[in-house]
């Protein structure tokens, strides 16, 4: 009987599909508010002004693409690791509809300026309240699988899915939680410095488990299956497991240094950042060093070479966060451009990039095909999806560190060397190469996309038979 | 002043982050030792082929790990971080910007000083005044009334001879030090005036200047002006400088379309330049004033004329 009963991939092809979707939307915006920067006269309507779009685009790309990646992976890895189909299919079929209701009412309501006014957490109330009811499904969903499994121990991804469900649950209700005027506005349960406090804390964790542990999961399935080896080390797993988990907590003061914050939070959140350091690499390195022995595979694997790539800009950016977390450093980079490269070199670098390659793992397998309709496109978007981020990423650079240099030079009587306006006018430059670099990241997507409807035109929906676990030993 | 609101919170801050950070070198330093045989795998196997090698914890990355917790311990020894504990340096954060902002007046303030002392028009006719001033005027005013001291929709234009609050120097040093507030009630002194009457007024309103009216409108307007508006703007709508500007010279500060009239005499306007004489200090103040001054818009004297004289909202 066992052997008859399938894995749930409905849920999961309805997922990876939206991933690509809303891949393109939320980039697509993002590609349309870099364009308002060099053209301040495309923002034509206050619906469409860059103050509108910009959380739309944030929320787009973190909620809807990722969130959409790391559901279809999760559930995915959490079944076939677990050796048994999706506990309460019912409520998985939830968690999609639920989502894209969520998505649906962000891509209309934060347009008609209906805002929270916390970063990543905009959401009015009503909304926040239909993400509650996803996530305790999503919950229950992975957890309940979780306890039905038919192997004793638990794999590394399901840890760190775990930890991201769970975290995210916590931040999101204690971060949103708010005092409801009307059924479009509401009015934070927090005050002033308190108030800034507990939404860096949601923010940086947001960063933290959202964009990390849960793509830290995705990594730890898809790249020793893609790679065909062993995980590098079981110790690295756990040290940096609950390293990571327990110091991320910390960090998010550093997002408000030189602030009325006190100056004891400051320093607590700096040293916290800087600790994070190395239980971050400890992810990079299991991963990259899971293709010892196998390097060959990557001359001509593009979904791998999407998946090391997107452990190098991991490593990068979390080499280069506590940099910036340092109050010396952060006192010319806070507030300039240099923030928004290093979101990037994380987000297209390492989220949208493990994100694609797992998406391309996927879908063959979801459709009863081989592989991918094209592998010379994965190759290709590839290439144009790694100078996209590059281009962005080394223009923000520049454009960040010449800001935060223009704004401190004084001329010799105290006074500011630049207005802020000649600053800005200084960046135009780097903010139509960083345009031109979102550009090319989005066109990839359309590649991915048209590559995906192929796969699918060419097969059938399929799921695949729940496996025996392997004899215990 | 604390930042606790009893002493336990200090004690419970200090142990919870030694207690955190030692306990990362401790997860660390006991999973070092734990036993591990290189090229292995754990035994686990999931989904057909996943599994792991029971690899040790590569060494540079654990002293990696080992230094950014020395380092923190030392960052607070050193820092204020321990709750209450104002570290060795005893440095804080509004003690280095006091720090900093002492220095800065001592190297930068006698430069300013020289000026200090010499009436208005003689700074404003030095050309290294002038480029003092402007380089102050792009520091703290341009944000509002633009690079060029033009201003901009509800921020006066500096550089023309229309002032809201009088052009004489005196004056326009008050307006820097001591800001200035205006409003205009909704509907002048006549709260029962109604939509059609509004409409009636911003016609003739217009006409003041010689815009474009609806003859009719306007002449109804013009009955309406005296009991609603005259009291500020004066009977023949010239204005009173600090009480309530010209509305017969076609420069506006809000816009001269019908429907923006309409707007503002409907609801009124409040508007409100912010006072920079304690933030600034004196010298600075007269360096901007004689720059403003000079701008081209600058008057000799105040006029004298009665109903004209300086009005002192401040």
């Amino acid at each position: 009987m066992q052997s008859q009963a399938t894995y749930n991939y409905k849920v999961v092809r309805q997922f990876a599909v939206m991933t690509v979707i809303w891949g393109i939307v939320g980039m697509l915006v993002g590609v349309i508010i870099a364009a308002q920067l060099v053209w301040p006269e495309l923002n034509v309507h206050e619906w469409l002004s860059y103050g509108r779009l910009r959380p739309l685009h944030t929320n787009a790309v973190i909620f809807a693409f990722g969130g959409c990646a790391l559901f279809a992976t999760s559930y995915f890895a959490v079944q076939r690791t677990s050796h048994v189909p999706l506990f309460a299919p019912g409520l998985a079929a939830f968690t999609f509809w639920g989502w894209q209701l969520v998505i649906v009412l962000a891509a209309v309501s934060l347009p008609l300026g209906m805002t929270q006014g916390k970063e990543y957490a905009e959401l009015e109330w009503p909304i926040d309240i239909l993400i509650t009811l996803v996530w305790v499904s999503y919950a229950v969903v992975f957890f309940g699988t979780i306890a039905k499994r038919k192997v004793s121990h638990i794999y590394v991804a399901n840890w760190f899915f775990g930890g991201f469900i769970l975290t995210v649950a916590v931040l999101h209700l204690v971060n949103s939680a708010a005092v409801p005027v009307t059924l479009f506005k509401s009015y934070s349960a927090y005050a002033g410095v308190q108030d800034a406090m507990v939404q860096w804390w949601y923010g940086h964790n947001a960063v933290g488990f959202f964009l990390t542990a849960g793509f830290l999961g995705m990594m730890y399935y898809f790249v020793p299956k893609q790679a065909g080896r062993p995980i590098y080390s079981y110790r690295l797993s756990v040290v940096h497991f609950w390293a990571l988990v327990f110091t991320y907590m910390w960090a998010g003061p550093h997002h408000l240094h030189y602030t009325a914050l006190p100056d004891w939070t400051q320093s607590v959140g700096m040293v916290f950042s800087l600790i994070l350091l190395a239980p971050s690499w400890g992810g990079m390195i299991n991963g990259i060093m899971t293709l010892s022995g196998a390097w060959h595979k990557l001359r001509d694997d593009p979904i791998l070479k999407f998946m090391i790539t997107s452990l190098s800009f991991y490593g990068m950016s979390t080499f280069e966060g506590p940099m910036m977390s340092i109050k010396t450093v952060n006192a010319l980079s806070h507030y300039t451009d240099w923030t928004v490269g290093h979101v990037h070199s994380g987000a297209l670098g390492w989220v949208a990039m493990i994100s694609i390659g797992s998406i391309y793992y996927l879908l063959p397998r979801l459709f009863g095909r081989p592989e991918m309709h094209s592998k010379k496109l994965i190759e290709v978007h590839f290439w144009v999806a790694t100078i996209g981020v590059v281009l962005y990423i080394a223009s923000m650079w520049i454009a960040g560190v010449m800001q935060g240099l223009m704004w401190r030079a004084t001329n010799p009587d105290g006074t500011l060397t630049y207005s802020f306006v000649e600053s800005v006018k200084a960046t135009y430059p780097f903010w139509t190469i960083r345009l031109l670099g979102g550009l090319l990241f989005l066109s990839g997507m359309f590649i991915m996309a048209y590559n995906m409807f192929l796969t699918m035109a060419s097969g059938k929906a399929v799921d695949a038979p729940v496996l025996e676990p392997a004899a215990a030993h | 002043m604390s930042d606790f609101v009893s002493g336990f919170w200090n004690y419970y801050v200090v142990s919870i982050v030694l207690v955190s950070i030692l306990g990362c070198g401790v997860l660390l330093w006991m999973q070092s030792s734990a036993k591990h045989v290189e090229g292995e795998t754990t035994g686990h196997v999931w989904d057909g082929d996943l599994q792991e090698y029971s690899n040790p914890l590569p060494s540079w990355w654990r002293w990696l790990f080992y230094l950014t917790i020395v380092f923190s311990l030392f960052y607070l020894a050193m820092y204020p971080g321990l709750g209450t504990f104002k570290g060795v340096f005893n440095w804080t954060s509004a003690g280095q910007y006091d720090g900093e902002m002492q220095k800065a007046e001592e190297q930068y303030g006698p430069i300013f000083m020289k000026f200090q002392s010499q009436d208005i028009m003689a700074v404003a006719a030095d050309s290294e005044a002038r480029e003092m001033g402007q380089r102050l005027f792009l520091t703290y005013c341009a944000q509002c009334h633009g690079s060029d001291a033009r201003g901009a929709r509800g921020f006066p234009n500096l550089a023309d001879k229309d002032w809201l609050f009088g052009g004489a120097p005196e004056q326009i040093k008050e307006s820097i030090a001591s800001g200035r507030d205006a409003m205009m009630p909704a509907k002048g002194v006549k709260p029962d005036l109604n939509g059609d009457e509004i409409k009636d007024l911003a016609n003739y309103v217009r006409s003041l200047s010689g815009l474009t009216a609806d003859s009719i409108r306007s002449q109804r307007g013009k009955e309406l002006f005296a009991p609603a508006c005259s009291a500020c703007h004066g009977p023949d709508g010239a204005g009173v400088v600090g009480l309530a500007p010209n509305l017969t010279d076609k420069i506006w500060l809000y816009g001269s379309s019908e429907d923006i009239i309409t707007e503002t005499i409907a609801k009124g306007r409040s508007n409100r330049m912010p006072a920079f004489g304690e933030f600034l200090g004196d010298a600075k103040v007269h360096l901007l004033t004689a720059y403003v001054y000079g701008l081209g818009g600058g008057v000799n004297e105040a006029p004298a004329a009665p109903g004209a004289t300086t009005a002192e909202k401040k």
